[in-house]
């Protein structure tokens, strides 16, 4: 009976993909929104009471909206987005075969509007590529993350990891020192998550707007007193694709509510 | 790997440097108790200021002090001939002391409202109800906050 | 910029129903700096109606101290059918209309 367990212990282990020193298994992986308390819980568990979802609806009419020097919107192509864009934001940031590197949700929609819409980009942070990324990731939610599953983004997706591993900062901290090594705990009273991107763009109490992971990202650089990466730069777009890719198997939560 | 101290306290330097280092608002002159107190006497007048019938509710501790959920009831029949008139909502520390006044009246049903507020720090909430007979009514709640409200840097 | 209101759509005659509603506004206070040092001047919404087939059931005075894209949730009794209509007015001339109807049997 002990050989047959420790045979299917011995099993399991060998299945399991490499674990990295105090990464998280799987199954242990949590939502942001399960270290919430219950009134912020019920800010996003309510649509009417969602804040996040003004951004959504303001990213709808957009998505229709005829916009560029070609008079297109997206719907001009994409169709009704309850479709076209259902489990789109789940498996991004994508491996983009022209450019040869992943691109964020972001980075698609002001790719569309360039070769599609002949549009000027949108900036980063702005209330309209946020409305329209919402929208957009607004149709995946529900559906399990499975970023980083195409064999291209494979050396992305570890450049991620190795940034996400690495000390940084006149504090010398790297990311997985708090959201893989000490989640759970509380500092300066409020929580340490494990930091998976489940629901982004979502809405942060501290911000009173909503927000990208790459902002999210920065903050937490310049916190440990490092020099942030520029908004779309490589080094965010790989972080931003390993916790997607760490993430794997959470629902979406577009438009998220978090302290 | 086994927590030493010193990494405990790089990590704990680090979460408070992640909450406090993009200060850069300048926070104004707190409301004062005795703006707190002239505030309500604005509303109130001389009239006796009477405790009871109020039920504020807001987190004890919030997560947030940018954005409070906050819901004042009274209790009241809500007939014609007695009913809630109006909810004045107070706080102790933000910049003024004013939040909110609400108007309300018979066709009201429940006298009951919820909103969202913003507390710069941990302090007293004041809701204040007059009633169809002009007499007054109060509570008042502590609150914890955990983060200060305008921490992060403008863009 | 949206609204986002919550009314039932159909009631009973009587019945007390709760109203919600969520708009978008940044509710600067007046009272932050900028990192040069600039006062943030202050733009907030200071007045909130709802009108229920014309007639005022509900207002609010808001002041700083109101979260940024302001929530309120009041209640009123359902007396007939017809129109809800909300009014935001603010600083530097805000002002944002929204409305919803309910059918009272």
């Amino acid at each position: 009976m002990s050989v047959w367990r420790a045979i299917a212990a011995a099993a399991l282990f060998a299945a399991a993909p490499a674990l990295l020193a105090g990464e998280i298994p799987p199954d242990a992986h949590r939502s942001g929104y399960s270290f919430m308390g219950p009134d912020t819980r019920a800010m996003q568990d309510d649509d009417t009471a969602n804040p996040g979802m003004l951004f959504v609806l303001d990213g709808e009419a957009l998505w229709g909206k005829k916009t560029g020097n070609a008079e297109k919107a997206c719907a001009d192509c994409h169709g009704d987005a309850r479709t076209s864009m259902n489990g789109v934001a789940a498996r991004y940031p994508a491996f983009d075969k022209p450019l040869g590197r992943p691109v964020t949700l972001d980075q698609r929609i002001n790719l569309c509007r360039a070769n599609h819409q002949l549009a000027t980009p949108l900036p980063y942070e702005s209330r309209d590529l946020l409305a329209l990324s919402a929208f957009v990731a607004h149709q995946s939610r529900g559906i399990p993350i499975t970023a980083g599953d195409d064999p291209n983004l494979k050396p992305f997706v570890d450049q991620g990891r190795n940034l996400f591993m690495q000390r940084e900062g006149q504090l010398n901290l790297a990311c997985t020192n708090c959201h893989d090594d000490n989640f759970d705990k509380r500092l300066a009273g409020a929580p340490v998550t494990q930091g998976q991107p489940t629901g982004y763009p979502l809405y942060r109490l501290e911000w009173q707007t909503l927000g990208s992971l790459e902002r999210r990202l920065r903050s937490c650089m310049s916190g440990v007193r490092a020099q942030a990466y520029d908004y779309g730069s490589p080094e965010l777009v790989a972080l931003e694709l390993y916790l997607m890719s760490r993430a794997r198997g959470l629902p979406v939560e577009t438009p998220a509510v978090r302290p | 790997m086994p927590t030493t101290r010193r990494q405990f306290l790089s990590l704990a330097g680090g979460i408070t440097a992640a909450g406090t280092i993009p200060i850069v608002t300048l926070r104004p002159l707190q409301a004062t108790p005795a703006m707190l107190n002239t505030a309500i006497r604005n509303v109130v007048g001389e009239a006796q200021l009477r405790t009871g019938r109020v039920k504020l509710d807001i987190p004890p501790l919030v997560e947030n002090g940018n954005t409070v959920p906050m819901t004042v009831s009274v209790a009241s029949a809500m007939t014609a001939d007695d009913h809630v008139k109006s909810i004045h909502v107070f706080n102790e520390k933000n910049p003024q002391p004013n939040i909110a006044n609400f108007h309300l009246g018979p066709s009201s049903g429940r006298p009951q409202v919820s909103t969202r507020i913003r507390l710069a720090d941990t302090q007293k909430v004041v809701a204040i109800a007059r009633l169809s007979d002009d007499t007054f009514w109060q509570v008042a709640a502590e609150i914890v906050v955990t983060l200060a409200a305008c921490t992060e840097e403008m863009n | 910029m949206s609204a986002l209101i919550n009314v039932p759509a159909k009631v009973r005659r009587g019945d007390v129903i709760e109203i919600r509603t969520l708009t978008s506004h940044i509710m600067e206070t007046g009272f932050r700096h900028t990192v040069d040092g600039k006062l943030v001047p202050r733009d907030i919404i200071t007045s909130f109606t709802c009108r229920y087939n014309g007639a005022e059931i509900f207002r609010a005075d808001l002041f700083p101290a109101i979260a940024a894209n302001p929530y309120l949730s009041f209640f009123t009794v359902a007396k007939e059918s017809g129109k809800f209509e909300f009014e935001w007015i603010g600083d530097n001339g805000y002002s944002s209309t929204a409305s919803a109807s309910i059918i009272v049997e």
